[in-house]
């Protein structure tokens, strides 16, 4: 193999397996360390400045980051990355004043942000600084999008939320609220440098089987359910519920109903468990709630009794899946079974609508409706609207929509200065050796031995009568502290200096995940063979040096690698150095050196 | 300065035939200089213990005093030890051995340890083929009193200090052939694939297999124009062979072509494979590996590899005739069979 190009920024990026993961590519061991020291406000801004909603994302993240933790590949949980994120918001100091200070000198520049969740928001707070005016239109009459109308308060408070939506608008944004944009032609003729789209997917699938038509009184789609609860136009549920569909909004749509007076409320998924789309500790809320998860079985009809929905009836099916891991759903043969309701959510799936946007202005849609768009710069094909979020290319999360929102602010600002949105500035990085003197490192490197610490909940008896009670209480300090302390510091790197090794086998001897190997080069998969332990994971990196005197090579396996320094502490030379490597993703935001506080 | 092991491991390291992971065969984390061949050396032993599934309760590390003679706190921290005084760790092997013939016996000491304060232990030991390993960690210094030359540092090599050794060095490997030992070899520290299988080969030996390691003191010994500095050793060594080592317990999965490896049994049904052997050697005859070791000397060169065995080797136990049974674990009873039994033993004398 060549010796590894350490100077790529990709290369020490993807050893900090988080931060890889994330979407918004949060530095997360940097935060979690401020959080060990105490530093809760220092560890908000970092987020915050990546995130934009740190006690949203705290709370309700889908945590892409989590599955990815080195931890979880030396042990059996990763870091609770998430949660320590709400520790970190939960305790902040007084903030604002670390923000960028409304008003702000004018650029001459106009943009119109449609929608006012996630991806406009952040859109919106990463170029308002630079000086634009900025306009941002949304339906209903506060800003947050399906971050207010569709969390339910339960799993997000809406104290946290207005308190993070506010930090942006603050920022001097124009909103027109309550507003729905019904002609793109209208916004394009208006004298706006450029527009971007961030109204999200927010058409929830219908399901019109046999029986619809007498009972749909009684039959609602999910996110038209849990938006008209956010703003308590309903606040009443039949006893019997049954709410169809596996993912995150059934689970929060059956929630929901426990708490509006559903006694008995039903899951019914049509696929087996293990291909139900919410994710674990959503279905784990649940049940724990009482609510009972049927799967395998698809509904065959509303049943109606005297013009009124009694109930449905539902098919007996199992998995089947070819080759390709394609599934089908094979009837059993058993008897159909019949649920009884008041009510039924349907939950199954949501889809981009523009009908707004006029088919003959130059925006061009492709497959399932969704814009065709340049996947890095987020620009439509007509060049002054961008698109991003749910409404870029299908439903995600809140994460991803932010993350698009700092792309497409980049976009906007280079299109806006006449420059090719394509001339992107390289992500920010930086490496500090963490040598403090001889063993000494500014970092902990100790490794924690501790499991994943539980986050307490709210008793159930007072949560379930009152949807705004918050269910999960977050860490207190002291568990905050020592779930911050399983953090193995991945951004931390082993560096390694070839002319300095005197090949005495000091750092492989020590290293506890024997990562280290020295041997005669040759082919990557032959290396991963004949490594002092075999290097399956194909997905993590091997770093490889020039050749050393005896005309082996080093190579260190990146896959369980602790980040402990020990090899650097064994190392007679200081062959191996520890150095934290920074990397920040390019906002516009971070362009004029405000707010760099890491 | 860390001073606790992180308790994690590699998650592919699958525990041996008693159910142990690597890391049961630690110790605590070495206090010695970064950089010191003896910890190269634990390592080893650690790997060769952890792969021929020594369940650690059975065997006994011994040792004097010297930076080397410290490492066995560094490795098998659950097995038995004794960290004897200078030089003493050859008697106090011979007691424990005496006194319980079921353990494996791990001697470790210095050069200094061995060659100076030591000689006298070290000889008798080897001439009585007392059951055990007896490694030597030998940096040609005394590392723990700070680098003073050691008796078998090379004649002429130079010291940190810039003085030059004006006596000659002890083979410890020519001295333990001239003494009839049954298992000689020499190894280095930097080259696990030799030693691994040096010091498993070492522990199904019945009888003194003594173990000369190479081992750079990197702190005081590791200059230029020292003989026992990394570099130096590796641009001078030649190997007697290439060295394996295949317990009984395991069928020989590779392939070893039969005109070039010479195998040896032994007592316990394990075997060692030598391949690319020097024609003029003969590993199972004493004084073609005293030629053998003489011409590399003769060269300037550091001959590493098995150097001879006895492959019919006795120890100290079969020579005296000893019961089966451990000493230790005979009863009140057996060691003392009561009147009539002395009444027969002394008319035997009369
Ligand atoms: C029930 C449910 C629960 C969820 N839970 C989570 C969770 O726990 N964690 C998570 O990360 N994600 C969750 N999501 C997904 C997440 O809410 C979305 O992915 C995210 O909010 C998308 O952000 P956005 O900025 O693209 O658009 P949205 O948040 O959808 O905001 C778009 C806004 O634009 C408005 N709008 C649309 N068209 C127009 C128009 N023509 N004129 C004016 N305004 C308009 C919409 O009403 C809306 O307010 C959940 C989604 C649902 C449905
Ligand atoms: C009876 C006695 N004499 C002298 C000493 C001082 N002393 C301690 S270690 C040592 C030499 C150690 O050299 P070596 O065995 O080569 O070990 P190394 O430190 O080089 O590994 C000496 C002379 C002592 N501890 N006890
Ligand atoms: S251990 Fe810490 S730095 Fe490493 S991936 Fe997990 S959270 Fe990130
Ligand atoms: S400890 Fe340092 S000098 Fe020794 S092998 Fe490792 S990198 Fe090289
Ligand atoms: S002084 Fe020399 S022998 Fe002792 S620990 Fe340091 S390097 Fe090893
Ligand atoms: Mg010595």
């Amino acid at each position: 193999m060549k010796p590894t190009n350490i100077k790529d920024p990709e290369y020490f990026h993807k050893v900090v397996d988080c931060q890889y993961a994330c979407p918004a590519h949060t530095p997360v061991p940097e935060y979690i360390r401020l959080i060990a020291a105490q530093k809760y406000t220092e560890a908000f801004m970092i987020n915050w400045e990546s995130n934009v909603f740190p006690g949203v994302l705290g709370r309700t993240c889908d945590r892409p980051c989590e599955p990815a933790c080195r931890r979880g590949r030396v042990e059996e949980e990763p870091v609770a990355i998430c949660r320590l994120k709400r520790v970190a918001a939960d305790n902040k100091g007084e903030v604002k004043h670390l923000m960028p200070q409304a008003p702000f000198p004018s650029n001459g520049k106009k943009v119109a942000l449609i929608g006012g969740g996630p991806a406009s928001l952040t859109a919106a707070r990463d170029l308002a600084p630079l000086g634009y005016e900025l306009h941002l239109y949304d339906e209903w009459g506060k800003g947050g999008g399906m971050m207010r109308t569709q969390i339910p308060a339960f799993r997000l408070p809406e104290a946290v939320l207005d308190e993070e939506v506010n930090f942006v608008l603050d920022m001097g944004i124009h909103t027109h609220f309550n507003t729905f944009v019904d002609s793109m032609k209208e916004i394009l003729d208006k004298d706006y440098d450029a527009v971007f789209v961030g109204t999200g997917a927010p058409k929830g699938r219908s399901l019109e089987i046999e029986g619809y038509e007498e009972a749909k009184d009684n039959i609602h789609i999910g996110i038209e359910f849990l938006a008209s609860v956010a703003f308590e136009h309903k606040e009443s549920v039949g006893k019997k519920v049954i709410v169809l569909g596996g993912g995150n909004t059934a689970m929060d749509c059956c929630r929901t109903s426990k708490r509006l007076g559903g006694k008995e409320v039903t899951v019914v998924v049509r696929s087996p468990r293990q291909d139900m789309k919410a994710s674990p500790w959503e279905i784990e809320d649940a049940e724990r709630e009482d609510i009972i998860i049927h799967n395998n079985m698809p509904p065959k009809r509303f049943v109606v009794e005297n013009g009124k929905l009694k109930g449905v009836i539902f098919g007996k099916v199992r998995a089947e899946y070819d080759e390709n891991g394609k599934r089908k759903l094979i009837p059993t043969g058993e008897p159909d079974m019949m649920i009884e309701a008041d009510d039924v959510i349907v939950a199954i799936g949501q889809d981009n609508a523009f009908p707004w946007i006029e088919k003959d202005i130059g925006i061009e849609f492709g497959k399932w409706n969704v814009p065709v768009l340049d996947k890095v710069t987020f620009q439509s094909t007509l060049d002054k609207v961008f698109f991003g979020g749910d409404a870029a290319f299908g439903p995600e999360n809140v994460i991803t929509a932010v993350a698009h929102g700092h792309q497409a602010a980049v976009s906007i600002d280079l299109f806006c200065s006449g420059k090719s949105v394509n001339e992107r500035l390289a992500p920010m990085t930086n490496l500090i050796s963490q040598k403090m003197g001889i063993h000494e490192w500014t970092y902990d490197n100790h490794i924690e031995s501790d499991l994943r610490y539980l986050v307490p909940h709210e008793d159930k008896n007072i949560s379930l009568k009152d949807r705004k009670v918050e269910v999960e209480l977050g860490f207190d300090l002291g568990i905050g502290f020592k779930e911050a302390q399983r953090c193995l510091n991945c951004d931390v790197q082993t560096v390694f200096t070839e002319d300095l090794c005197i090949e005495c086998d000091a750092c492989v001897d020590v290293c506890p995940t024997d990562c280290i190997t020295f041997t005669n080069n040759g082919e990557e998969q032959d290396l991963r063979s004949r490594l002092n332990a075999p290097a399956e994971n194909m997905t993590q990196d091997l770093y490889v040096s020039d050749t050393l005197l005896t005309t082996r090579v080093m190579i260190k396996d990146e896959d369980v690698c602790l980040h402990c320094g020990l090899c650097s502490e064994r190392c007679p030379t200081e062959a191996w150095d520890m150095v934290k490597y920074l990397y920040n993703t390019t906002k516009t935001y971070t362009k004029n050196g405000k707010g760099d506080c890491c | 300065m860390s001073y606790l092991k992180p308790k994690f491991h590699h998650p592919s390291l699958k525990p041996n035939k008693v159910g142990f992971i690597k890391s049961d065969y630690e110790g605590v984390i070495s206090t010695l200089c970064a950089g010191c061949g003896h910890d190269s050396i634990s390592g080893a032993i650690i790997q060769a213990c952890y792969e021929t599934s020594i369940e650690p309760h059975k065997l006994a590390k011994l040792s004097g005093i010297g930076c080397s003679s410290k490492t066995p706190t560094y490795f098998l921290s659950n097995s038995h030890g004794f960290n004897s005084v200078h030089g003493r760790m050859p008697s106090i092997t011979t007691g424990a051995n005496m006194a319980n013939k079921d353990l494996i016996y791990l001697g470790v000491s210095g050069d200094g340890d061995t060659a100076a304060i030591g000689m006298g232990q070290f000889v008798h030991a080897i001439r009585r083929n007392l059951n055990m390993v007896y490694i030597v960690m030998n940096n040609g210094c005394y590392g723990l009193t700070k680098g003073q030359d050691s008796a078998t540092a090379d004649f002429g090599s130079i010291s940190k200090a810039g003085s030059s050794n004006p006596y000659p060095g002890i083979d410890l490997c020519g001295l333990a052939l001239e003494l009839n030992a049954t298992f000689v070899g020499r190894s280095f520290s930097g080259d696990k694939t030799q030693l691994v299988p040096m010091i498993k080969a070492a522990m199904a030996h019945p009888g003194f297999a003594f173990l000369d390691v190479i081992s750079p003191c990197v702190t005081f010994n590791n200059n230029k124009g020292s003989t026992r500095s990394y570099s130096h050793v590796r641009a001078h060594i030649e190997e007697t062979s290439l060295f394996d080592f295949v317990p009984h317990q395991d069928e020989i999965t590779v392939d070893y072509d039969e005109g070039t490896v010479t195998k040896l049994e032994l007592f316990d049904g394990s075997s060692i494979h030598l391949s690319k052997l020097a024609p003029e050697w003969d590993p199972t005859d004493r004084f073609s590996a005293v030629n053998r070791l003489h011409a590399a000397k003769s060269k300037g060169n550091v001959l590493t590899g098995l150097y001879y065995i006895d492959v019919e080797s006795e120890d100290l136990h079969v020579k005296i005739n000893t019961v089966d049974k451990p000493l230790n674990k005979l009863t009140q009873e057996e060691l003392c069979p009561g009147q009539s039994q002395l009444d027969v033993i002394n008319d035997s004398f009369r």
